[in-house]
């Protein structure tokens, strides 16, 4: 019969204390030794804003990503609406940034920092840590691309991104979050000390690879504006109020536990829009007039907590 | 293959013989975390794939590891604080992988019914024999590791073959969460013709329904649970109901979900006349004191066979 298993579906080889796999040690966030932030804050708030390229005419291979074309080409539905966060958008967020104090980071796909100098210039004017994106929104980490094809890319990316930025581009957030079976030692190959992909924790850990530990910094994707607002279609306003309840919720835990971190991804081309950019803004006002709450970005919370492990 | 799952006849919600519950409760209340263990990569399945992604299946995988490094402990000392004993539906290979979250729950007197090995593997395709060897191992892998056989059992990922309910009749096992007919326990035809119970476990609440099927916001989660509560409270004055909230660590657990899921808990338990119970309690009840009553009323409204 067609249908019947075969026998791996009944044998359990990597059932064994810890992990199926040799990516990380098993732990529960509960049992680590307790953080301290800085100036004896409780709460370190991390903004990641994604600044993305969707080519028009993408390949698709191995995998399309989320955000990408969907018309068929010429797609100047999604090409235009994926470009507006890159004009309009992203300077309401800069202002809002500015006026709640936010110190933000920036995943910024390579050729889109090529493309928008002037984009680039104002970003790193107001200030702000620069992490690898990958190229654009057509060259996905995922597993079936081949290695070297993914080595050019991840090379490139952080070439251009480091002598456009002049930042030593210590992060890196995989479009998607997707990954090859061997994005992990790529990116440490490059000089990339933390990833963004992996959404199992709420603190960072050190993952392996066969060139020595990364650190997997935790950027869920539960709360990021594009999979609460796009894929679940749950209205802004509830998207405000659901990361106020986890800030509370990680607020409290925090001071029974050991300080913690609440990080937002968000997408200048979904929360830019001027139906949207109030909930952001009530978000970051809240979180801002929270004075256990220390605002930074991710390396520098990193730093932090690797100073004390 | 069948029309019917043959498990049950039809059985009108009206005119029952009256369900009591202890100390004269109207709603019998528990909580089902599943905790579970995904494989990074699972043997292929024909008929099921585990995840959307090629290996590796970071989103996938990532998340529901997160239920069990972060997620866990929180609804823990959750379900702690309003005095809930877990009713645990248990990949049961996490006994090997994660012992410490198994030991944390024992201490604290939770149920323990078994949810398959992993949760990557289905039964789709298995034959009779694989189905049983793979149930009869969890269920003995519970055993040694708790010190109390199962009771219950929910198919692993809900994935079933004809007989999945008969087997765990046939192994010894008291209740089935895999079917959703009813808001009250109900005889369950098993071909072994065991005494045999459905206990109702709600997909409709269950987190992982609401959250990643249905896409619900969290709060009109938790004031969907208000309202189921209410409902079935107000129909327990006439005949005992029950009410179960299947949660995933990776899932209620996330920080933005924490409050609504807590002011559902708080409003629950802050009522009188709730049964605050187990799977396994609810079952045993209900074998003890409803199930013959109940199975005399079904054949004689189905024409007295």
């Amino acid at each position: 019969m067609s249908m019947a298993i075969d026998t791996a579906s009944t044998q359990y080889p990597k059932r064994r204390y810890g992990m199926d796999h040799e990516r990380y040690e098993w732990s529960m966030l509960s049992t680590r030794k307790p953080v301290a932030w800085p100036g004896g804050k409780k709460l370190a708030l991390w903004v990641n804003v994604s600044l993305q390229h969707f080519p028009m005419n993408p390949a698709g291979k191995p995998v399309k990503l989320p955000g990408s074309m969907t018309m068929p080409y010429p797609d100047l539905r999604h090409f235009t609406l994926r470009d507006y966060g890159n004009r309009v958008g992203i300077y309401r967020f800069l202002d809002a940034f500015k006026r709640y104090g936010i110190k933000p980071t920036f995943a910024i796909n390579a050729q889109l920092a090529q493309r928008y100098p002037a984009l680039l210039h104002d970003v790193l004017d107001h200030g702000g840590e620069v992490l690898g994106h990958s190229w654009n929104m057509d060259t996905p980490h995922a597993g079936g691309l081949d290695e070297a094809t993914e080595a050019d890319t991840i090379r490139r990316s952080l070439d251009t991104l480091r002598a456009a930025t002049g930042q030593p581009v210590r992060g890196w957030l995989s479009p998607g979050r997707l990954e090859s079976p061997n994005t992990p030692e790529l990116l440490k190959a490059h000089g990339i000390e933390y990833f963004c992909d992996w959404v199992n924790d709420d603190m960072p850990y050190p993952f392996h690879t066969r060139h020595g530990d990364l650190w997997a910094m935790p950027l869920p994707t539960e709360i990021e504006d594009r999979f609460v607002i796009m894929d679940n279609q749950h209205a802004e306003a509830s998207w405000a109020q659901q990361v106020i309840d986890a800030g509370q919720m990680l607020l409290s835990e925090a001071r029974e536990q050991g300080g913690r971190i609440l990080s937002l991804s968000i997408h200048p081309w979904v929360l830019g829009q001027p139906h949207r950019i109030k909930h952001l803004e009530t978000v970051l006002e809240a979180l801002s007039a929270e004075p256990e709450i220390w605002c930074a970005g991710a390396g520098e919370i990193l730093d932090a907590f690797v100073s004390q492990t | 293959m069948r029309e019917d799952t043959g498990y049950y006849d039809h059985w009108p919600y009206r005119d029952r013989p009256k369900i009591t519950w202890p100390g004269g409760a109207r709603v019998a209340f528990w909580v089902a975390p599943n905790i579970e263990f995904y494989e990074l990569d699972p043997p292929k399945n024909p008929a099921r794939t585990a995840w959307p992604h090629p290996y590796p299946a970071v989103p996938g995988y990532s998340i529901r590891d997160y239920g069990n490094r972060v997620g866990h402990m929180r609804q823990m000392k959750l379900l702690e604080k309003y005095g809930i004993r877990g009713s645990i539906s248990l990949s049961t290979a996490l006994c090997t992988h994660h012992p410490e979250i198994i030991e944390l729950c024992k201490e604290r007197d939770w149920e323990f019914f078994t949810h398959g090995i992993y949760n990557t593997r289905y039964t789709y395709g298995m034959s009779e024999a694989e189905e049983r060897a793979m149930i009869l191992e969890s269920m003995e892998t519970i055993e040694r590791a708790v010190g109390q056989k199962p009771a219950g059992y929910l198919a692993p990922a809900l994935s079933h073959s004809e007989v999945t309910v008969d087997l765990f009749a046939e192994l010894g096992g008291l209740y089935t969460c895999d079917l959703f007919h009813d808001d009250q326990p109900t005889p369950v035809k098993v071909r072994g013709g065991q005494r045999f119970v459905s206990v109702p476990y709600s997909l409709e609440l269950n987190d992982t329904i609401v959250y990643v099927v249905n896409k619900i916001e969290p709060r009109r989660y938790g004031q969907m649970i208000k309202d189921s509560f209410d409902r079935l409270y107000a129909e327990g004055a006439k005949s005992g109901t029950v009410m179960c909230i299947p949660t995933h660590n990776y899932q209620v657990s996330c920080p933005h979900r924490m409050k609504a899921f807590e002011e559902a808990l708080e409003y629950i338990t802050g009522r009188s006349d709730v049964w605050v119970t187990t799977g396994r309690e609810i079952a045993e009840h209900y074998l003890a004191h409803g199930y013959d009553r109940c199975a005399a009323d079904i054949a004689a409204r189905n024409g007295g066979q």
